[in-house]
């Protein structure tokens, strides 16, 4: 019987192929449990969840949430905005207040990266990585991951688009350790000045026009514009992005014909993403990646708390 | 896995067969008939007993009865503790439990503590009208105030002991053996 020996989810990096296989095979029974009348199991009553959020977030944080209350847990959410984060505490002193408070998981978002690694070294309590600044979003890649597989019926051997600022994503960055730990092949795009130095070490094929990486895909994944990046000069305007990098019908039509589109939200219509393919249910698996969201992180929270002493 | 050294054979192939066969008919008799009810196999042992229970019983009744599938790993009173962790198998019950007679089916009553998260699972999917409960083999040692309607065999063991229910569908032979527990 296997069962997860971290006692914090921080990365897909370290993690191993087996353990992801774990958490998808454990997400998949979960997404049961989301369409019963009464969507909630008594697995971790008792346990409690606290989202620490320094950054902004809708789906994630409501994700986590639902998560832990399917699953029976208290979960807990603070906001930055409105958490002594303002009154100047730091991030470590916050952390030491909430350990002792003594609850099971800590789940974080910061935007500095490493964040939750420096709590992991620091709390009893497991934490969970919900996106470090550039750095990784784990939760992020295991849910894209279990749309693929539940789409596609494998992972291994489907060749993966990822389109847009590359160098700016962490979920690009989770999603490519993670498809190439579990064997598919991961083509990146994007302008020269969002592909990061040395990107190609971590195994992929780095293109500068989305046609040659849409081409021939299996699965096509786009990366939200942060728009807040216009002013740092890395693309001269939306309009010139949207020009080269929108996926639209024409380019999409270079991709296999069962391609699926993903994108890990909230999407900047018409400049990553056109909205006749956002909204085309026979291609785009956005919402299905939202839906997929709530059983990996019932799978994680479940798989922390079950395995550790 | 290790494997345990065997003790006896206690039932062989026909003896399932015959066991499940009688169960059928039973099942039917205090039901008078097949009307309202429904089987639901739970994981993993369950699984292929309901899976025959259904076959004899719609060969009986000349129609398909509704078979399901729980499972209870959610619903343990031992989840917190260390190691006890296992990915809980997929829960599939494609049809409104609501006023149904519900027969489960395990292959060995022993504590009662499976059966007891059974129930609850079952009663989180709906109201049933009635829980019933089908077991291959009963070896005693409850631990809750739970029994069964439905009986293939009664198997006082030991402690030491564990009982074994092997299946074509699951390790390719059928038998029910007492092995010794580690």
């Amino acid at each position: 019987m296997m069962k997860l020996a971290k006692k914090d989810i921080l990365g897909i990096r370290d993690m191993s192929r087996e353990e992801i296989n774990l958490i998808l095979d454990t997400a998949e029974s979960f997404l049961e449990i989301s369409t019963r009348e009464i969507k909630k199991v008594p697995t971790l009553r008792g346990k409690s969840v606290i989202n620490l959020f320094y950054e902004a977030s809708t789906r994630t944080r409501t994700s986590f949430e639902l998560a832990g209350k399917r699953l029976s847990a208290d979960t807990i959410n603070i906001s930055a905005s409105t958490s002594s984060a303002v009154k100047g505490e730091t991030l470590i002193d916050t952390a030491r207040n909430l350990e002792a408070m003594t609850p099971d998981i800590i789940v974080i978002r910061h935007s500095a990266a490493g964040a939750p690694h420096l709590l992991a070294g620091l709390v009893r309590q497991s934490i969970i990585n919900a996106g470090d600044g550039s750095h990784e979003h784990p939760s992020q890649a295991l849910l894209d991951m279990l749309t693929i597989k539940e789409k596609k019926g494998k992972i291994a051997g489907l060749k993966v688009a990822i389109i847009g600022d590359i160098a700016h994503s962490r979920v690009a960055r989770s999603n490519i350790y993670g498809l190439s730990k579990m064997g598919a092949e991961v083509v990146v795009a994007g302008p020269p000045t969002m592909l990061p130095r040395d990107i190609d070490k971590l195994g992929v094929r780095v293109c500068t026009k989305l046609e040659d990486a849409v081409a021939d895909a299996d699965v096509v994944m786009m990366l939200r514009i942060q728009l807040e990046r216009e002013k740092q000069n890395i693309f001269p305007s939306l309009r010139e992005y949207a020009r080269h990098y929108c996926l639209n019908r024409r380019n999409l039509g270079l991709a296999k014909p069962d391609a699926i589109v993903m994108h890990p939200g909230p999407i900047n219509r018409g400049v990553e993403i056109s909205p006749d393919i956002a909204d085309d249910p026979t291609c785009s698996v956005i919402l299905n990646q939202v839906n997929n969201g709530v059983a990996v992180r019932m799978a994680l929270l479940y798989l922390l708390t079950g395995g550790s002493e | 896995m290790k494997a345990k050294k065997r003790l006896k054979v206690v039932m062989d192939s026909d003896g399932i067969e015959r066991c499940l066969t009688r169960i059928a008919y039973e099942i039917l008799e205090k039901n008078k008939g097949m009307d309202g009810l429904v089987i639901v196999g739970i994981r993993t042992g369950g699984i292929y007993l309901a899976q025959r229970l259904q076959k004899k019983i719609s060969s009986i009744e000349g129609r398909k009865i509704p078979l399901g599938v729980l499972d209870i790993t959610l619903y343990r009173d031992d989840i917190a503790k260390a190691g006890k962790t296992s990915p809980p198998g997929k829960t599939d019950i494609p049809f409104d439990l609501t006023d149904k007679k519900v027969v489960l089916v395990d292959d060995v009553l022993f504590t009662g503590r499976t059966i007891r998260a059974a129930m609850d699972a079952l009663i989180d999917f709906g109201r049933p009208r009635m829980i019933q409960l089908a077991v291959l083999i009963d070896r005693g040692h409850r631990e809750l105030p739970i029994r069964a309607d439905f009986v293939g065999k009664n198997l006082p063991s030991s402690l030491w002991e564990a009982v074994s229910v092997n299946l074509n569908e699951k390790n390719g032979t059928d038998e029910v053996v007492i092995v010794e527990e580690k």
